[in-house]
């Protein structure tokens, strides 16, 4: 089954970060990739801006069609996903325990409701 | 000729038998407890109509087992439009299912039983709907009789039950044996929600034939499939003790009898026994743990039928372990009763201030112990005055009515005071 992994962390933990610790956590990440990878069940991934930089968009009607800010003003915010491919549940509980979002997030698993066709 | 009512209660029998077994079957391969639920409701359908014409078939469950097999291949078919299979989406083929008589007993059913209970019971799903997940998947309760058990409605009951099933089946918990490291917390989660079924039905009508083998079942199942886990023969051991006063916790009228007041010659001998076999098995492992540990604290209670007596300085170091362990409020109340048994009124209410006052004067059985203390101490309206707090606490039931008959011989002695 398809899961998505989505990153929730406080945005303003990542403010004025410093260079070398921003260096560190790309290499921790990437090494979680590579991990990922290894066992055949990486997708995708990516990693966000800040919601300060977020443009929100609908065509229901009674809003505004195009606004600035993210849709949820919320305590943790998305700051981005992974989509891992595994048999189940507990072996998605397992690389999301291992992800480093998680040391200082929280990590959301989904399954994909996609019809498998369309994937 | 078979009549069509035998011929339902034929059926009854059987599926009291195996619908535990052919739900778990059926579900730890198509991974949706709702649809197979469904599958073998058509099935026992189907027996309805061709087992009195063409006779019971030689094995029923496997016979059942086959219908609500294909009946579950047709109903994916026809869901996903096309005709492959959601039982193997890679190559289409319906997953084999074993029908054979031996096969419903085998290793692999026993197996898919464990599987259908860690579903059931997964951290994934709200804690407190795992009891009830246990009670209809794996006891076969309606959901009507668990919203009664849970005092809730049972259209609110049935709905959480449906909720449970649809995350299971979307998010793909899967209907397997935990990895060793995960094993121990996997395990607990089960032993609690088991614990939980079988504590929400404990004050029914525990006493009807029904209630008792359904218990028994339990344990058993627990003791079958755990065979090496401490802890399960723990809780099956305290099941066990818990059935054998079955008969006893209830007059005749049906009139609640606490504990203490019960005659140990309505306790059931047979099941003390099997009780007191699972609990020296996990013994043998040499690990504490809280199941095993309350499992004991029955063992001496059962003990008096043997002895006349209650060993209460037993009863208080097993609690001084309990509180150890797992350190509950209903514990502490019972630690204190416990200690107020061997040493007097003044050490039980110390031991009741291991409590927080907010707690003393909130929880039922914290103001019935209370209350037990101030009557032994001739402070009949102090016992009154808790007494009455606990019965307003407490839902209606059998063990409120006791007390509402408690309340009334206290106002004796009260009335006598005044005069």
């Amino acid at each position: 089954m398809r899961y998505t992994f989505m990153l929730y962390s406080k945005e303003s933990d990542f403010v004025n970060v410093a260079p070398e610790a921003m260096a560190e956590q790309l290499q921790v990440f990437g090494q979680y990739i590579g991990a990922l990878k290894a066992a055949g069940v990486f997708v995708d991934t990516d990693w966000l801006q800040p919601t300060s930089t977020a443009t929100t968009v609908t065509l229901r009607a009674g809003s505004k069609q195009v606004q600035d800010g993210p849709f949820a003003e919320t305590k943790e915010q998305l700051g981005g996903f992974f989509v891992v491919d595994v048999p189940d549940l507990d072996a998605a509980i397992s690389w999301a325990k291992k992800c480093p979002a998680a040391q200082y997030g929280l990590v959301e698993i989904r399954a994909s409701a996609m019809p498998s066709g369309q994937k | 000729m078979t009549t069509e009512s035998s011929m339902q209660t034929r059926l009854n029998d059987i599926v009291r038998a195996s619908h535990g077994r052919l739900v778990a079957a059926l579900s730890a391969r198509s991974r949706d407890i709702a649809a197979s639920e469904d599958a073998l409701s058509n099935a026992y359908r189907a027996a309805l109509e061709t087992w009195p014409t063409q006779g019971i078939p030689h094995n029923p469950a496997g016979w059942l087992m086959r219908v609500a097999k294909n009946a579950l291949i047709d109903a994916s078919r026809s869901a996903l439009g096309k005709n492959r299979s959601s039982l193997d989406t890679e190559t289409g083929e319906p997953i084999e299912i074993p029908v054979a008589a031996q096969d419903i007993e085998s290793e692999a059913m026993v197996d898919d039983r464990l599987k259908l209970m860690f579903a059931a019971a997964h951290p994934a799903l709200d804690e407190s709907i795992r009891a009830p997940m246990i009670m209809q998947t794996v006891l076969n309760l309606e959901a009507t009789e668990i919203a009664q058990l849970f005092c809730l409605p049972t259209a609110t009951m049935a709905q959480r039950l449906v909720r449970a099933k649809t995350k299971i089946r979307d998010a793909g918990i899967p209907f397997s044996i935990p990895s060793k490291d995960e094993w121990p917390a996997r395990l607990n989660d089960v032993l609690e929600a088991v614990y939980g079924a079988y504590s929400a039905t404990l004050n029914e009508v525990l006493s009807s034939d029904s209630r008792a083998s359904e218990s028994l079942y339990l344990a058993d199942m627990l003791g079958a499939l755990l065979p090496d886990e401490p802890e399960a023969l723990g809780l099956a051991a305290l099941i066990c003790f818990s059935a054998s006063r079955a008969g006893a916790r209830f007059t005749l009228d049906g009139a609640f009898v606490p504990l203490d007041q019960q005659h140990p010659q309505h306790w059931s001998g047979e099941l003390i026994a099997l009780a007191s076999s699972y609990l020296s098995k996990a013994q043998t492992f040499q690990t504490l743990g809280r199941f095993q540990l309350e499992a004991a604290i029955h063992a001496v209670h059962a003990d008096r039928r043997r002895t006349g007596v209650t060993q209460w300085s037993a009863i208080v170091q097993l609690y001084e372990g309990l509180v150890h362990l797992a350190p509950t409020r209903g514990m502490l109340v019972s630690r204190a009763y416990a200690i107020g048994q061997i040493s007097g009124v003044e050490a039980g209410f110390a031991a009741l201030q291991s409590l927080s006052e907010t707690v003393l004067n909130s929880f039922a059985p914290a103001l019935i112990c209370r209350a037990h203390f101030h009557e032994t101490a001739g402070q009949f309206l102090l016992a009154h005055k808790d007494l009455e707090r606990a019965i307003e606490l407490l839902p209606d039931g059998k063990e409120k009515a006791h007390l509402v008959a408690q309340l009334e011989r206290l106002a004796a002695p009260i009335r006598l005071s005044r005069i």
